[in-house]
């Protein structure tokens, strides 16, 4: 078993209540920060640790932290993204309900480092229930004097706030994030100016995931020269992976980072192979809007060395033969899923979370669910497929925000590695849209 | 519950509820809490949110009441129109389908002969598919206010859950218990 940051005490009995989560250690990084370290010295071990941003994107955190403008009599503030929406990613939501204390103590760590005195988790509407256990610890927190004002008697002030979204996944980007906390449409903003400079309230602000603020505590209890000696190259540490779909064990692990890629997917510990014994076809490895990757490609490089769990590996040969870490969102098919079908599936949730700012993605991703839905139920025609290719083209890097990039890029990595099962589909409409069929043709194919 | 939908008043209970959010922000940017008091006003006026409701929600901020239809109207998680009792939210996103939430839908529509986003004729159930519930690793999955229930991966199962929530009463939102 690897080394566990996040989850070491996940099965605890209660670890959910402060008394047990203390008994464990918990909030020990808040007692040695605010009480022996400096806000910039807690800056510089994360700077230090090598650690990225857990929502997707990968940034370095530190270096997001040292962005932070600190102007004069302007209050700062830390927002957590907790509004995990992207199809396949459950991560943060399962790491919420079981172990909410670990999130608000790197709330209040990072609160610390960033010089915030208010700081809020906004976390997607959909799970009020997470809420309820969040705002239920962050009670506990402020009765003990870990909260509210000069907590443990540092002169340190901070009040914690849940906000709930109400359903948008474009509320993820982290501009769009922030105007929703302001009470406003999900529309995400133009960049610059950043959060950093003008973020919440038009103060500066830093926002960061779940999973990367709840990282904090163990590097400033252990030091980020520690966190760094974690992992492989540059993706330091551990990371939480959601994995899903056609394999024995689906769930959340905490992996170092560097697992060979099969065996995450084959051992035990983490997927425990592919479902009902059947043939792995493809992998999404790091949520809807990375690229897909066919069996031969999820299991070597470019260069044919093993692919590894981590930022630089599964971007390795770019788009090309490559994918994305992404949020850890590890989709696994089996040979019986159709590509077409859930390439239509993912297009149509794009097209269903546009906020409507853009029109590339507005129009695009309506086109392409349109286009795409036409080539599943079996009225394709051959130019289908470029025109796919065309449309996708037009909305990558087209849009204020990453939306349009998530949308095009499942469907062109998708006509990328399975063109074949598109021709399929609009060559032998009967026989693909008959209920359960799928396309048995040429693919790579790996046995366990 | 509040007393009527035409008198549009919240419960104590709520007005509560609805002062602790807008004590979150600072002066002035009480508009921030607009998306916790829609929750907590569909909720309290049977799981949707009227014209009036909105007007109610608008003048408790000291805001226009457009500013409140325009964001009730963008995000998903807010009915417009009136539901049953039972809104059944089943995803219908990738990885969910990979474990059989189409045919979940399918059952869900023939065990209760409705389409999608209709409601029963007894008032019981709606039928709403939605994107991504964040439950990609227990789907096929469904929520009924703010309660998950996942593996959904036979008829059997889904015949008791619909049995179940037939004998059940609205879900108390947490904040209430």
């Amino acid at each position: 078993m690897g080394l566990k940051i996040l989850t070491e005490h996940i099965n605890v009995p209660g670890i959910e209540t402060l008394e047990v989560y203390r008994k464990h250690g918990g909030y020990r990084s808040v007692e040695k920060a605010l009480k022996t370290m400096t806000p910039d010295e807690v800056v510089e071990e994360v700077k230090t640790s090598g650690l990225r941003g857990r929502g997707g994107a990968g940034f370095p955190t530190g270096m997001k932290w040292s962005f932070l403008a600190k102007p004069e009599g302007v209050p700062r503030y830390l927002v957590c993204n907790a509004d995990e929406s992207e199809p396949g990613t459950f991560k943060d939501r399962w790491f919420m309900e079981h172990n909410p204390h670990a999130l608000i103590e790197g709330m209040i760590t990072s609160s610390f480092a960033l010089g915030a005195n208010t700081s809020y988790i906004y976390i997607r509407g959909e799970l009020l229930f997470v809420l309820r256990i969040l705002e239920k610890a962050i009670a506990e927190a402020y009765a003990a004097g870990l909260l509210g004002k000069n907590i443990l008697g540092s002169g340190y002030d901070l009040d914690l706030h849940v906000a709930p979204g109400g359903g948008a996944y474009i509320c993820g980007e982290e501009t769009a994030l922030l105007e929703s906390l302001e009470g406003k449409r999900g529309n995400p903003r133009n960049k610059p100016p950043f959060p950093a400079v003008k973020g919440l309230f038009q103060c500066p602000t830093v926002v960061n995931n779940v999973e990367t603020i709840s990282s904090v505590p163990w590097i400033v209890n252990n030091g980020g020269a520690e966190y760094a000696k974690i992992g492989v190259g540059r993706s330091t540490g551990t990371k939480l992976i959601s994995a899903s779909g056609n394999i024995n064990n689906p769930g959340v692990y905490e992996i170092e980072l560097g697992v060979p890629v099969e065996e995450f997917i084959y051992s035990d510990q983490y997927c425990g192979g592919i479902w009902k014994g059947k043939q792995l076809k493809a992998v999404v490895p790091g949520g809807s809007s990375v690229p897909i990757l066919p069996a031969n490609l999820i299991l070597k490089t470019a260069a044919g060395e093993d692919r590894l769990m981590s930022y630089e590996s599964l971007s390795d040969g770019g788009f090309v033969s490559g994918s994305m870490l992404g949020s850890g969102a590890f989709i696994v098919f089996d040979e019986d899923q159709c590509i077409v079908r859930n390439t239509w599936n993912y297009a149509r949730f794009y097209h269903h979370e546009s906020c409507g700012q853009c029109s590339p993605c507005r129009e695009g991703t309506g086109w392409m669910e349109k286009v795409l839905h036409r080539i599943e139920y079996g009225h394709g025609h051959q130019q289908d497929i470029d025109l796919l290719v065309s449309v996708s083209k037009q909305i990558e890097g087209n849009t204020i925000c990453p939306l349009g990039d998530a949308a095009a890029w499942p469907v062109a990595s998708a006509i990328r590695h399975f063109r074949h099962e598109f021709e399929w589909h609009i060559n032998n409409p009967k026989e693909a849209t008959t209920p359960g069929a799928v396309y048995r043709g040429q693919f790579d194919t790996v046995t366990a | 519950m509040a007393e009527t939908i035409n008198e549009v008043k919240f419960s104590d209970e709520a007005m509560a509820e609805i002062q602790r959010y807008i004590s979150h922000y600072p002066e002035g940017r009480q508009k921030s809490a607009i998306l916790p008091i829609l929750h907590i006003a569909q909720a309290e006026f049977g799981g949707w949110v009227s014209p009036e409701v909105m007007d109610k929600v608008a003048e408790i901020l000291n805001i226009q009441p457009i500013e409140v239809y325009e964001v009730a109207t963008f995000y998903t998680m807010f009915n417009l129109k009136p539901v049953g009792k039972h809104v059944l939210e089943v995803c219908r996103t990738g990885p969910c389908c990979l474990r059989g939430a189409d045919q979940v839908i399918e059952m869900i529509k023939q065990k209760l002969n409705i389409e999608e986003g209709e409601t029963t004729a007894d008032g019981m159930f709606t039928l709403k598919p939605v994107e991504c519930l964040a439950s990609c690793g227990t789907g096929p999955m469904l929520q009924v206010r703010e309660l998950f229930y996942e593996n959904i991966d036979s008829e059997e199962k889904l015949n008791e859950f619909l049995k179940m929530m037939r004998n059940k009463e609205h879900e108390t939102p947490t904040w209430k218990k």
